[in-house]
């Protein structure tokens, strides 16, 4: 019943109560005709046995057989009457009814006076009695119930008759009248479903009166408006929403192309760079080495000087824009990502300063297996820069030692190139890594100042950070994560 | 045996002067001759508009890149293109170290690429093995002339 549609529920409900209320007048019915219609039977046989009682007297008082049979005989006329009996004074059977009746029809002795209802007959004892008080005898008669039992039948089939009938009288009103609840409710989940299905908000429930169902079904509706409005609000925006993503990637896309102009820009200018600006200092070098080969035993030792000087910085420029285009390079060049050896690129590197430079011993220790994600290429660059730091600033170390590790901080792992060479004052850490700064003289160091820029730059592109700590004449360690 | 001419394909008049030092220096005494720009070279070579050609090919050509009117790179691509001129070799000589530079002139069919130094005794060093590894030690390709 539970699955049962709300119709069929509702009219089930009225027909068990009205079935139910029915059933339980009819019984009250039928009991109160049975219970009435024993009482007027038995009222009737005390009525008859009275009668029949005061015509007895004679009989009894002169013991008078014939007449007492006789009398008793008239009972034939009632259909219902089953037996009858007189007994004397003394409790004898005087006569009985019919002549020849059988012990089971009638009682040997009277039996206290009363009419009851006994195994399915109506039985009564009625005093004979001359006068007030002179008692003669017993009169005893019994009659069948079928008179009980057809009026029960009867008010039965009426029970069931009007039943059926107001059984189908109550279904068709139910039928009729649980449209007036059940309707509301399946138009309101009609339009629920609709609106679910076909997301469309703008259904509206119809109302049908004032009741509980008309607030429920208003409520609905207000939701539903809500619902409706918050849905036109939210593709407002998203329409707007779109219409700034349409823009920003717009301007997005003019910048990625101003970018890629400035690119190419910067390209053309890193070539004409490269190209161009040695050119001159070719011939400055060039025709300063001319001057000293050509006319060197002409000048004197200050002359001589002067033009090994002009060489030796247009030698030290020529550096400086290579290293200033290596610095331009690595954040022009792609990127390939790939697993690095870094541990192996190490020792290539250090066999490689090694080779180039056998007047100096230094240690190199390079643990082993150390690998990064990353751009070979870029990291052979800080590699060979980190490296060669060491080894230069070593330089006036008696026992010179470089350091290639790795440890694990915080979850990630940190690669650790550390010497025991000049080493920096911590106070000018910050300026390590810009273009062109140095913390010490070129007089003191070889360099230009775009190596740790380069390595900041490259460690940079592969999402990475470098720090160092150092202090002065102990040592520098530079630590960089990828 | 006659060892050929060195056509220096190169713009810059000091390092015209600089270059010619440095092979002179070191007694290689060949012909240079000396083209400008890329125009100067490609008439060098396939002769001007109704003029013929030089009647031999240089022995090696040194070529800058870097060049007015037609660049270097252009050079070395008709020089590739002719059936006349396709086997010449070619060492690109220049300031450029541009990665670009280098796989292009490669695969354009440069024979060789340096990079000149600005420290000149390292460059007259360049010079000097450039004209003996050319001129002295390398087998040219047959004239494609025939006898």
């Amino acid at each position: 019943m539970r699955d049962w549609p709300i119709k069929r529920k509702l009219t089930a409900i009225l027909l068990l109560i009205s079935g139910l209320v029915l059933l339980l007048t009819s019984a009250a019915f039928v009991t109160y005709e049975v219970v009435t219609f024993r009482q007027a039977i038995r009222s009737q046989l005390a009525t008859r046995s009275r009668i029949l009682a005061a015509n007895s007297t004679a009989a009894l008082a002169f013991a008078n057989e014939a007449d007492a049979t006789e009398i008793l005989g008239a009972l034939k006329y009632d259909p219902h009457m089953v037996a009858a009996a007189l007994y004397d004074r003394n409790g004898r059977v005087l006569a009985t009814y019919p002549v020849t009746a059988s012990a089971d029809l009638v009682p040997p002795a009277p039996q206290p006076d009363g009419y009851r209802f006994e195994g399915g007959r109506l039985v009564g004892f009625t005093p004979v009695a001359q006068g007030e008080n002179q008692r003669l005898g017993t009169l005893y008669i019994a009659s069948d119930t079928k008179a009980v039992s057809d009026a029960l039948q009867l008010s039965g089939v009426i029970a069931i008759v009007v039943l059926a009938i107001a059984m189908l009288a109550a279904y068709a009103l139910a039928a009729k009248l649980q449209g007036r609840i059940s309707e509301p409710i399946l138009a309101l989940a009609e339009t629920a479903t609709a609106a679910s299905t076909r997301q469309d908000y703008s259904l509206r429930a119809p109302k049908f009166g004032e009741d509980e169902l008309g607030a429920l079904t208003d409520s609905f509706n207000q939701m539903l408006g809500r619902i409706e409005e918050q849905k036109r609000e939210l593709q407002q925006h998203a329409t707007r929403l779109e219409q700034r993503v349409a823009e920003r990637t717009k301007e997005l896309e003019r910048r990625a192309l101003e970018l890629q102009a400035a690119n190419s820009e910067l390209d053309a200018f890193a070539y004409s760079v490269s190209h161009d600006l040695r050119a001159p200092l070719r011939s400055i070098d060039g025709f300063s080495q001319v001057l000293l080969e050509d006319y060197g035993a002409g000048l004197d030792e200050a002359a001589r000087d002067s033009l090994q000087r002009v060489r030796a910085a247009s030698q030290r420029m020529a550096t400086l824009i290579d290293d200033l285009l290596k610095l331009a390079r690595v954040t022009r060049t792609e990127m390939r990502t790939e697993r690095v050896d870094l541990s192996g690129i190490a020792r290539e590197l250090v066999l490689d300063i090694q080779r180039t430079t056998p007047d100096r011993q230094v240690e190199f220790a390079i643990a082993p297996g150390l690998e990064a994600q990353g751009d070979s290429r870029l990291l052979r660059v800080v590699l060979d820069n980190l490296l060669r730091n060491g080894w230069k600033y070593t330089g006036k170390q008696p026992q010179p030692r470089v350091e290639f590790t790795a440890m694990d901080e915080n979850g990630g792992r940190v690669f650790v190139i550390k010497d025991n060479g000049a080493g920096f004052d911590m106070k000018y850490a910050d300026k390590l890594f810009g273009v062109f700064q140095r913390l010490h003289s070129t007089a003191e160091f070889e360099g230009t100042g775009v190596g740790l820029a380069t390595v900041r730059r490259i460690i940079n592109r592969h999402g990475g950070r470098i720090w160092a700590e150092g202090i002065v004449d102990q040592g520098a360690t530079f630590y960089f994560t990828l | 045996m006659n060892p050929g001419k060195i056509l220096l394909v190169e713009d810059n008049p000091d390092d015209v002067t600089l270059t010619m030092r440095a092979l002179k220096s070191h007694n290689i005494t060949n012909d240079v001759v000396v083209a400008q720009d890329g125009v100067q070279a490609l008439d060098y070579l396939f002769g001007a508009q109704g003029r013929s050609p030089s009647a031999d090919l240089p022995a090696v050509v040194l070529l800058d890149l870097k060049l007015p009117k037609v660049n270097g790179m252009e050079v070395l691509q008709r020089i590739r293109a002719d059936e006349r001129t396709k086997l010449l070799p070619v060492v690109i000589l220049t300031s450029s170290d541009e990665e670009r530079d280098i796989i292009d002139g490669y695969s354009l069919g440069a024979n060789s690429y340096v990079r000149k130094p600005v420290d000149f005794v390292e460059f007259t060093k360049a010079a000097q093995q450039l004209g003996l590894y050319w001129l002295l030690m390398n087998r040219a390709p047959p004239s494609p002339r025939g006898p």
